[in-house]
């Protein structure tokens, strides 16, 4: 790499300046909301520097294309409406600390690298990047035993998966002599799929799995999501979901893609047990955090259904989906953390009896975000789905996009139940005291708008995702 | 002669590490570890890497070893340390072990000595293993490296946060 080219690494120097930087101001601003606006701020100076990072360094090893940029929009979007609807919510779980607002940034750092990766030691280092900071933040609400314990079931379980794919990676290269994933693709198209190349497979596709949570490598999420501060959640949820897809289909549609044959029928049943899963353990829930849990383990189910399909229309589908995912469940997610005040939960499925009598505005959007995550329209939801399926479909996977509706039929019982709650049940007991802040507000605003702008008026949403990825 | 020497430093890690996992001692344990972090510099000094096998006594069998006796030492073991076994649910390690043994088994006929890149083993001997080193990772690998120091960096300001920190 010449120093002509750095113009492709600005984004990620200049994220790891600012972010420094961030996790430095905490020590003379005293306003934590402040330290928030500054992380907003240095997103907006990062993706000022995307547009002339187009290139590819280090010998293959950085990548920034169209694929990447895309995902590092879906991260940095990510990260604001996260910061938006975290301010006053740490307040309340009197956790407000600048730490909070530099590791996500540094997460987001991992997650850009790994969108960009070109080579599986970069993209291990992503990931490991990304990864410690959500450890940390898992357990950020230190005085609560059960933010404790989700951080350290986290930190056990991504230790574990960590080797996992260590181990698939030290194969990989034994068989190829590369961690280049360009390099293995052409390696890899000589070579016969033998034993130990698909159980090299087996090991990338399993520890990808324990990373965005397809059943059966899911068992950590529920208590991890459920533990984890109400906005980490969130950001979990949809930020490094979308990052541990943007290096599962870097490295299965490019790098192992030679073996397309053998991982299809694997990655096929993992996405079908994922929905059964996801979709059938969500019914039983009574706690609305750990429903919206189980439903993102049914979304990543879905999702997959991207890389199954493949080309440019399956990938773009999978993108779209995940962008569309982010604005429906941060504003799930924005309604939780709207009902949490000092002496009250607000996770329960019983507190929001009555609501639309007491909030109904409040209750109106979270009607909004549940159709949308059940996919009807003219909600968002409904056009991740339907592209989704129009993907599957055209790569002759007709029974898959079945299945996937039926399990989305499943799927409107246990988020229409909040519905019912919310608008056929009368207030119990006190009515719940919401705590709202300008900053959430606008968090909701964007995610409401968003997910109806995108169910009306898809077309530019799914041009831009077909254009970055042909 | 070097078929030997490898032979001997396997059977010693793979006892040694047998009875790190074995021992109910804790202390025990740390002290095998020492034992096998030092037979694995060796094996890293017959493949000509001198630079890692100093790396791994530095940093293992110096630094992070003590830590360990630190941290097993902070935390009072008294009652571990009449248990029958130190850690109990061995039947799935085993499985775990046993499946991972298999499939190293069964690979090993896939694996390669041919290589793709710009270093080849010629050319490290050549000019030596440390300074080869040493330019791959300021030269190609400069952007690892960097990425590892931050997440050196996340991990002290996490441990900070969860650890140091009063409560407001």
């Amino acid at each position: 790499m010449n120093f002509t080219d750095i113009h492709t690494l600005m984004p990620e120097i200049v994220m790891a300046v600012l972010a420094l930087a961030v996790l430095l101001s905490e020590l003379v601003i005293r306003r934590k909301e402040t330290v928030g606006l500054l992380a907003i701020v240095s997103v907006a100076v990062t993706a000022y520097f995307i547009p002339t990072s187009f290139g590819t360094v280090f010998n293959g090893m950085f990548i920034s294309d169209g694929y990447s940029v895309f995902f590092k929009f879906i991260f940095f979007t990510c990260l604001i409406l996260t910061v938006l609807i975290s301010s006053r919510y740490l307040e309340i779980e009197r956790s407000s600390h600048g730490e909070y607002y530099a590791l996500l940034m540094f997460a987001t750092l991992g997650m850009m690298l790994m969108a960009s990766a070109g080579d599986l030691i970069v993209l291990y280092l992503g990931l490991e990047l990304m990864a410690l900071s959500l450890y940390v933040l898992t357990g950020f609400i230190r005085h609560e035993y059960r933010s404790n314990e989700a951080s350290l079931k986290y930190f056990l379980l991504g230790a574990f998966s960590s080797a996992i794919l260590l181990y698939g990676i030290m194969m990989i290269y034994a068989q190829t002599g590369t961690t280049d994933i360009n390099t293995i693709s052409s390696v890899l198209t000589e070579k016969k799929a033998t034993v130990s190349l698909l159980l090299s497979v087996i090991f990338l596709l399993v520890a990808f799995s324990f990373k965005i949570a397809l059943a059966p490598f899911h068992m950590w999420t529920p208590d991890v999501y459920e533990g984890a501060p109400t906005s980490i959640t969130a950001f979990m949820s949809v930020g490094p979901k979308a990052a541990g897809f943007a290096v599962l289909g870097r490295v299965f549609l490019v790098g192992l893609y030679p073996l397309q044959i053998n991982w299809i029928p694997l990655l096929i049943g993992l996405s079908i047990l994922t929905m059964a899963v996801g979709n059938i353990l969500a019914i039983q829930q009574r706690s609305v955090k750990r429903m919206l849990a189980y439903s993102s383990i049914a979304h990543a189910g879905y999702a997959v259904i991207g890389i199954i399909a493949g080309g440019n229309e399956g990938v773009s589908a999978m993108m779209n989906y995940l962008l569309i995912y982010m604005f429906m469940n941060i504003g799930a997610f924005s309604i939780l953390i709207l009902m949490r005040s000092e002496d009250f939960l607000g996770e329960s499925l019983d507190d929001f009896k009555g609501l639309a009598k007491t909030h109904p505005l409040t209750a109106g959007l979270m009607l909004l975000f549940m159709f949308s995550l059940t996919g009807i329209p003219p909600t968002a939801g409904f056009i991740g789905k339907f592209y989704l399926f129009k993907a599957a479909v055209g790569a002759g996977y007709t029974w898959l996009a079945i299945v996937t509706v039926i399990f989305s039929a499943i799927s409107a019982y246990f988020y229409l139940r909040v519905v019912i709650y919310m608008y056929m049940h009368e207030p119990e007991g006190e009515a719940v005291s919401l705590s709202g802040s300008p900053s959430l507000g606008l968090a909701l605003l964007i995610s409401a708008l968003l997910v109806l702008f995108i169910g009306i008026y898809p077309s530019p949403f799914i041009s831009f995702a077909r254009i970055v990825t042909g | 002669m070097l078929e030997f020497f490898f032979g001997y430093l396997s059977l010693v890690i793979i006892i040694f590490s047998l009875l790190v996992v074995l021992s109910k001692n804790a202390i025990h344990s740390v002290l095998y570890m020492l034992v096998m972090f030092f037979h694995v510099a060796g094996i890293y000094l017959l493949l000509q890497a001198e630079f890692l096998a100093a790396v791994q006594i530095i940093v293992y069998a110096g630094a992070i070893l003590v830590l360990f006796l630190f941290a097993i030492m902070l935390l009072n073991l008294r009652e571990e340390l009449s248990a029958e076994q130190l850690t109990d649910g061995w039947p799935a390690s085993l499985a775990v072990v046993a499946g991972l043994l298999l499939t190293l088994m069964l690979s090993l006929g896939g694996f390669t000595t041919t290589f793709n890149g710009s270093w080849s083993p010629e050319k490290i001997k050549e000019i030596t293993f440390t300074k080869a080193l040493g330019q791959a990772l300021y030269t190609g690998y400069i952007l690892p490296f960097e990425v590892a120091s931050i997440i050196l960096l996340v991990a002290i300001v996490g441990a900070i946060v969860l650890a140091k920190r009063r409560l407001n």
